[in-house]
């Protein structure tokens, strides 16, 4: 047309009408400095408290004073831990809300982090205290959350719909058979195994070394750099499949791509901290809410918000009964639960036939 | 470009032959389109209409029969490449989250853009014209999930234009619609037909709508082409009673001569 002149018409006013309603780089820059800048208060914050209290100024000018050993060799790299973990749970969760175009979906609800468990455990027991462990348990986690995404997603499908009480039930069913499992093996295993795998389980950030926040920070690191080269694909997957098709995705390929980068991502996170629940659906659910649906956006806002949300949750853990603490995963499923209600009862009133 | 294109053939379609698991929906159809050609696909319920288009859109595999697209095998083009030049309106449109009119229109645009390029503004222009064009502009920032059934139609029609396509595969467009967003949406496709040599093929089952904007009319049944060539050769009473197993009357509107058909069947 005549395109040109069509196009010319008034259009500077009503581009401006626009402003807000699409994701510019400007738009996605600003709130992403805004999350790092919250982050960053919450990991100062969550390393100068706990349960000892520390002087942070020796700690920082006397390393041999024990200031300095609590802050830097346990406070620290365990807040770091936790926000690596955070931030791979909340990005995971968004991913796999885009697979499944559903925002009840997650790691832990859908049984994929109870499948990542149940090869981590086996990996720990058999590899004992092996020096290699640390790496290879992550990889074995990887695997195992592969295999049960895989399941969960192939077994809730019914001719070719996805219903999403289906994939919850089926959440729900693997979620049961992994604890069997587990338990199976807990029975097995000496009393020492037995009650480090049952704190592990409910979820925890316990002294992890410097060693281990690198490894875990190399697979989230990589999971996620491919997820993001999909984003705006899973934006087009949110139409369905035959319509994102349609529209140049090829879906069974972005399926997969999904599935292996989202299973890397969980077994790293949960090959350290175990189960931790619900930080992947509230985290993208209250983003999506305030910063839209786009995923170039969701996902990398979730892998902070993600990182800033179990920092704090971790320092209340933490905190809270002192100087006894919680598994994270208690604090997580405290806020999850009733929020996992309220959304689901909120989703039940709208017909997600797709 | 192929030198079928420069004589116009869009789309060459021989003996196709599709379904779903055992069920063939579709039984050795032909067909071809020329740039800037409308064409109705019109029959029964369960005629094959649909099917037709996810074959033509390659988004269900053929058992049998060619399908060519300007000048070249469907299948030789990746799906990215057939986003550029098949723009397809699904006869429902879900989505899953919460995207605004205005996201879901600029969707439009992603077959021509990088993974990692935002859209310019030379794409919210034309977003901007496809929005216009469909009466959304005052809906741009909605939620797309508050929108009435109509209206929501239309944005996914926007989204077709903003594809900037050369052939549009709409399946009952104007399925939800009131009177006027009929008529503009199928003034607004014959422009596109018109002016910028886009082919159209839609599945329609109001035939008075595909007697006034179609060039050509398919009509089909059981899978089959019983007929295919202009409204007036097409929608005949015989073919239509022969086709809908009920009586038609056909007629001329005595303002316009355009042609009108109603159901005639006695009230039992």
């Amino acid at each position: 047309m005549s395109a040109a002149v069509d196009i010319d018409r008034g259009r500077d006013a009503a581009l401006d009408a626009f402003e807000g309603a699409y994701l510019t780089r400007g738009r996605m820059i600003l709130w992403l400095l805004i999350l790092t800048a919250a982050l960053m208060v919450s990991l100062i914050v969550a390393s100068a408290f706990g349960s000892v209290r520390i002087n942070l100024i020796r700690a920082f000018a006397d390393s041999s004073s024990a200031d300095h050993a609590i802050f830097f060799g346990a406070r620290f790299p365990r807040v770091l831990m936790g926000a690596i973990v955070g931030a791979v749970l909340a990005a995971v969760g968004g991913a796999l809300q885009a697979l499944v175009r559903n925002p009840l979906a997650e790691g832990g609800i859908l049984g994929i982090s109870g499948g990542a468990a149940l090869g981590a455990i086996i990996a720990l027991v058999l590899l004992s205290r092996s020096p290699a462990s640390d790496a290879i348990v992550p990889i074995v986690a990887f695997g195992s959350a592969l295999a049960a995404t895989v399941a969960v997603y192939r077994l809730a499908l019914i001719e070719g719909r996805l219903e999403p009480f289906t994939l919850l039930l089926i959440g729900v069913i693997f979620n049961a058979f992994w604890g069997a499992a587990i338990m199976l093996v807990n029975s097995v295993v000496n009393f020492y195994y037995a009650h480090s795998i049952l704190f592990w389980l409910m979820g925890s950030l316990e002294a992890p070394t410097y060693r281990e926040v690198a490894i875990v920070s190399f697979f989230a690191a990589i999971g996620f750099i491919v997820l993001m080269t999909r984003a705006r694909d899973m934006n087009l997957l949110s139409l369905g499949d035959e319509a994102a098709a349609e529209m140049g995705v090829e879906v069974e390929q972005l399926r997969r791509i999904i599935f292996f980068a989202t299973s890397i991502m969980i077994g790293a996170a949960v090959s350290v901290s175990g189960i931790i629940s619900f930080v992947g659906l509230i985290v993208p659910h209250v983003l999506r809410l305030a910063l839209g649906a786009d995923h170039r956006l969701l996902l990398p806002a979730s892998l902070i918000g993600g990182a800033a949300f179990m920092v704090v949750a971790d320092l209340i853990a933490r905190t809270v009964i002192a100087p006894a603490e919680l598994p994270v995963g208690a604090i997580t499923a405290l806020c999850g639960g009733p929020f996992f209600i309220y959304m689901l009862r909120r989703e039940g009133r709208r017909p997600f036939s797709l | 470009m192929s030198d079928a294109t420069e004589h116009g053939t869009v789309l060459h379609a021989s003996d196709l032959v599709a379904g779903y698991g055992e069920v063939e929906a579709l039984r050795g159809v032909s067909m071809e389109l020329r740039a800037g050609e409308m064409l109705a696909i019109v029959g029964p319920n369960g005629a094959g209409k649909s099917t037709l288009l996810k074959v033509i859109g390659g988004t269900l595999a053929r058992t049998r029969g060619t399908v060519e697209l300007f000048g070249r095998p469907l299948d030789s083009y990746d799906r990215r490449a057939l986003a550029r030049l098949v723009a397809t309106v699904a006869q429902e449109n879900n989505i899953a989250f919460q995207f605004s009119v205005l996201e879901v229109v600029l969707m439009g645009r992603a077959p021509h853009l990088g993974a990692f390029h935002f859209e310019t503004p030379h794409d919210l222009k034309i977003a901007h014209s496809a929005l216009e064009h469909f009466d959304l502009l005052a809906l741009a920032r909605r939620p797309i999930q508050e929108l009435s059934g109509g209206e929501r139609k239309r944005v996914f029609l926007a989204r077709a234009l903003a594809q900037d396509a050369k052939l549009a595969l709409l399946d009952e467009p104007t399925a939800f619609l009131d009177m006027k967003h009929v008529a503009d949406i199928f003034s607004r496709f014959r422009d596109l037909c018109i002016r910028r040599g886009m082919a159209v093929i839609a599945t329609l089952h109001d035939l008075n709508a595909a007697a006034l904007y179609a060039d050509r009319v398919l009509l089909m049944k059981d899978g089959v082409a019983i007929a295919c060539g202009s409204p007036e050769s097409v929608l005949t009473a015989e073919n239509l009673r022969n086709v809908y197993d009920t009586e038609v009357y056909v007629g001329r509107n005595p303002a316009s001569g355009a042609l009108i058909i109603l159901p005639a069947a006695p009230r039992a």
